[in-house]
């Protein structure tokens, strides 16, 4: 047998069982009813303690979400969604009255995050990085809180930000994906529950790597993450969001919204390994990962750089971009999407260019096997006052068997005539010959595909956080040979 | 060590190789010399275990396993080597860990742990030295940008590294300069022993100058038509392959 069809068949027959991540946790929930109204969003909003802002924003942004209709441009197959058909608020009871130790957290919800590898017991905690953990709605425990205070900065949950940093989140809460982007940004404006708030003070470098970690536990419930991130001048932070989900037959929703400001000099580093529960081999479950995030270059001299890589999901409509206002000022995004069996991904970048001297460069890798249709969709838009500005795009795909598909959309606008813009793409199948060629040398078909795909992918692979990167390769494989993402 | 009885391949209802029977045994270098299309490459692949290929007929025992119920990297682990006529391009994966990928899948088809960081880095800067190969060709992408001559020197050093007990050496000589042919040849000469077996396809003799082959075979149209001792391959140089094929 072609040892590519081998592979192909491999990856059909494990089914998603391989999906490691899969199991769930029994815990007591405190959940209102099912459905979307101004109810729910006071509720949830009292849930937290919120001050009358607060309430009076989500409101709104329900107003908003209530008149826009749902995006349509990507290259999606979006069965339409019953926003009356899903709890919009979950948190394990345990957790209501805010734990003040890790030994008041359920015993339950700590071993599920040693299950998922992310230990939150000081002890055993990961060198070097400091986690937030967000558990359905609600964030469960923050290391390294101390550490960090002393350094002026600010990592803690976008709840508790609300609450005890109000002139932060009130000058940049929205200010970067306005409510009335498109209706996921409104509707995650309105019912948003959890997420990470980051500050780094002028002059700090953050000596550790911060990270979140979002986990999907209740059945039929959302996630509406809520994440932002304020890097003052001359500061530097490297952020990193892992995701997964359990098995479930239905749909569940994941609807983010995150905001990057990075001003005069500062530089932030948002990195995503994104594996929620891609569905079965039949398409049937899996998350519907709607998300938006946007990074503003306010500052001159600021850099933001993306690097994505995405494997799991059911669908995958996510655009991580960047506003490069600030002359001189730097986007990068770095991307591979991975998608198996019946999964859809359509996901891409925007590039807007609007200081001098601004540039950015796109380096995208989506690789196809299954039924899996992959879509590239990026925007460079340089407009008349980015004299000089600079945009480099590069696209490859990788296909496996010949039921999947790959997409490149790139949108180009240059309204000025002194910037310069390049795209580069590129589509292959994997070569039958370099698998024969790894084989004979001893690997087996899967470690063979694993590490073809790895080394098509390490562009992007090696801007990860050195912590991650190992993680990310073997995920890579794993996705493929298990048919994972 | 190696045992092919009667051996028919076709490609495509294609029939190329047509009753071959050839048996190497330890410590022995076989040279497989013929013409172009009379089915050496196709030999090599058969061996290796590539695919589009079907056997007809016939029976290849390697070290009384069947060998055709083997998968590629069985066979691969189980110490059977092929050095490609043209190695293959693998974008994005450094030489170093691709070698390195090889020699620790072979381990644990074997069950033994992994090759500690040191002793790989040991063993491979003294492999690659005697090859005359940089450290710096080892950071680059496997066989990315090489030229032809580098390219067959790293099947050797695959090769030296992973020390396999059957290496089969497809046309390694074509595409080589005298000077890069004088150091693959070495590199080859160093790792002949009594317990190893090499087949050495070419159509030139000149390789096998510095190869000194024990046996040497003409192959012509899917069968060995004479088999003979060095001498073979210095009359056929002298006569060429129509002459030698007709007088079989």
């Amino acid at each position: 047998m072609a040892a590519t069809e081998q592979t192909i068949k491999q990856v059909n027959t494990l089914g998603s069982s391989d999906y490691k991540y899969g199991f769930s946790t029994e815990v007591d929930e405190i959940r209102p009813p099912k459905g979307l109204n101004e109810e729910i969003i006071k509720f949830i909003s009292a849930q937290k303690d919120e001050p009358e802002w607060m309430l009076e924003w989500r409101l709104n942004a329900f107003k908003v979400f209530n008149k826009l209709p749902k995006p349509q441009w990507a290259k999606l197959n979006i069965p339409e969604i019953d926003y009356q058909d899903c709890y919009y608020y979950s948190i394990p009871k345990s957790l209501k009255d805010k734990p003040k130790s890790l030994d008041e957290i359920d015993p339950e919800i700590l071993k599920t995050y040693e299950k998922l590898g992310i230990p939150l017991k000081e002890q055993k905690m990961l060198s070097g990085i400091a986690v937030d953990a967000v558990f359905d709605s609600v964030s469960v425990a923050t290391t390294y809180k101390k550490q960090l205070s002393d350094l002026g900065i600010v990592f803690c949950s976008i709840s508790e930000a609300v609450k005890t940093y109000p002139e932060l989140v009130k000058k940049y809460l929205g200010s970067v994906i306005p409510v009335s982007d498109h209706s996921f940004a409104a509707l995650n404006s309105a019912v948003f529950t959890d997420g990470s708030f980051i500050y780094i003070p002028e002059g700090v470098r953050c000596p550790v790597e911060l990270s979140t970690y979002f986990r999907i536990n209740a059945m039929n419930t959302g996630q509406f993450e809520r994440t932002l991130i304020i890097a003052d001048k001359d500061s530097y932070v490297s952020y990193l969001e892992g995701c997964t989900a359990p098995m479930r037959d239905e749909n569940q929703l994941h609807a983010a919204n995150v905001e990057l400001v990075a001003l005069d000099n500062a530089e932030i580093k948002y990195s995503t390994v994104q594996n929620w529960y891609p569905g079965d081999k039949e398409g049937k479950g899996g998350i519907y990962n709607f998300v938006t995030k946007r990074g503003a270059c306010r500052g001159k001299n600021s850099k933001i750089s993306w690097t994505q890589v995405e494997t799991g999901s059911a669908i995958t409509w996510k655009y991580p971009s960047c506003i490069l206002q600030g002359d001189n000022s730097k986007g990068e995004f770095y991307s591979v999407a991975i998608t198996n069996n019946m999964q859809q991904a359509d996901t891409g970048t925007k590039m807007i260019h609007i200081g001098k001297n601004t540039s950015s460069k796109i380096i995208s890798k989506g690789i196809s096997a299954g039924k899996a249709n992959n879509t590239y969709r990026g925007l460079v838009n340089i407009l008349s006052k980015a004299k000089n500005a600079r945009n480099f795009t590069q696209c490859d795909s990788l296909l496996i068997g010949n039921q999947c598909g790959a997409h490149t959309v790139p949108y180009i606008e240059s309204s000025n005539s002194d910037s310069m813009v390049e795209h580069e793409a590129t589509t292959s199948k994997i070569n039958e010959d370099q698998l024969f060629y790894c084989q004979q040398r001893g690997l087996n078909s899967e470690d063979a595909v694993g590490l073809i795909v790895n080394g098509f992918c390490k562009e992007v692979l090696q801007h990860l956080p050195m912590e991650f990167a190992v993680e990310a390769q073997k995920l890579v494989a794993i996705s493929l040979e298990g048919s994972v993402g | 060590m190696l045992e092919i009885k009667n051996l028919h391949v076709s490609i495509e209802e294609k029939k190329i190789i047509k009753g071959l029977d050839l048996s190497i045994n330890k410590g022995e270098v076989h040279a497989l010399m013929g013409p172009n299309g009379s089915g050496k490459s196709t030999l090599s692949y058969v061996l290796s275990g590539k695919d589009k290929y079907e056997i007809n007929d016939g029976t290849i025992d390697y070290n009384g396993k069947n060998l055709l119920e083997l998968d590629v990297d069985e066979r691969a682990n189980e110490g059977l080597f092929l050095a490609f006529q043209y190695p293959m391009e693998i974008p994005g994966v450094q030489t170093s860990f691709f070698l390195k990928t090889a020699i620790n899948s072979k381990r644990k088809y074997l069950g033994q742990s992994e090759m500690d960081a040191l002793e790989f880095a040991k063993l491979m800067k003294s492999k690659a030295e005697e090859l005359n190969i940089s450290t710096e060709m080892l950071k680059r992408d496997l066989n990315v940008n090489y030229s032809g001559g580098e390219k067959k020197k790293q099947e050797i050093l695959q090769m030296s590294m992973l020390s396999p007990k059957m290496a089969i050496l497809d046309e390694t000589d074509s595409g080589l300069d005298i000077d890069a042919l004088r150091i693959v040849s070495e590199g080859v000469n160093k790792l002949r022993n009594s317990d190893n077996s090499f087949l050495v396809i070419t159509h030139y003799q000149r390789l096998l100058n510095y190869i000194k082959p024990d046996f040497v075979h003409i192959i012509a149209d899917g069968k060995i038509v004479k088999s003979g001792d060095y001498s073979l391959a210095l009359e056929l140089e002298e006569k060429g392959y129509e002459e030698i094929s007709q007088t079989a």
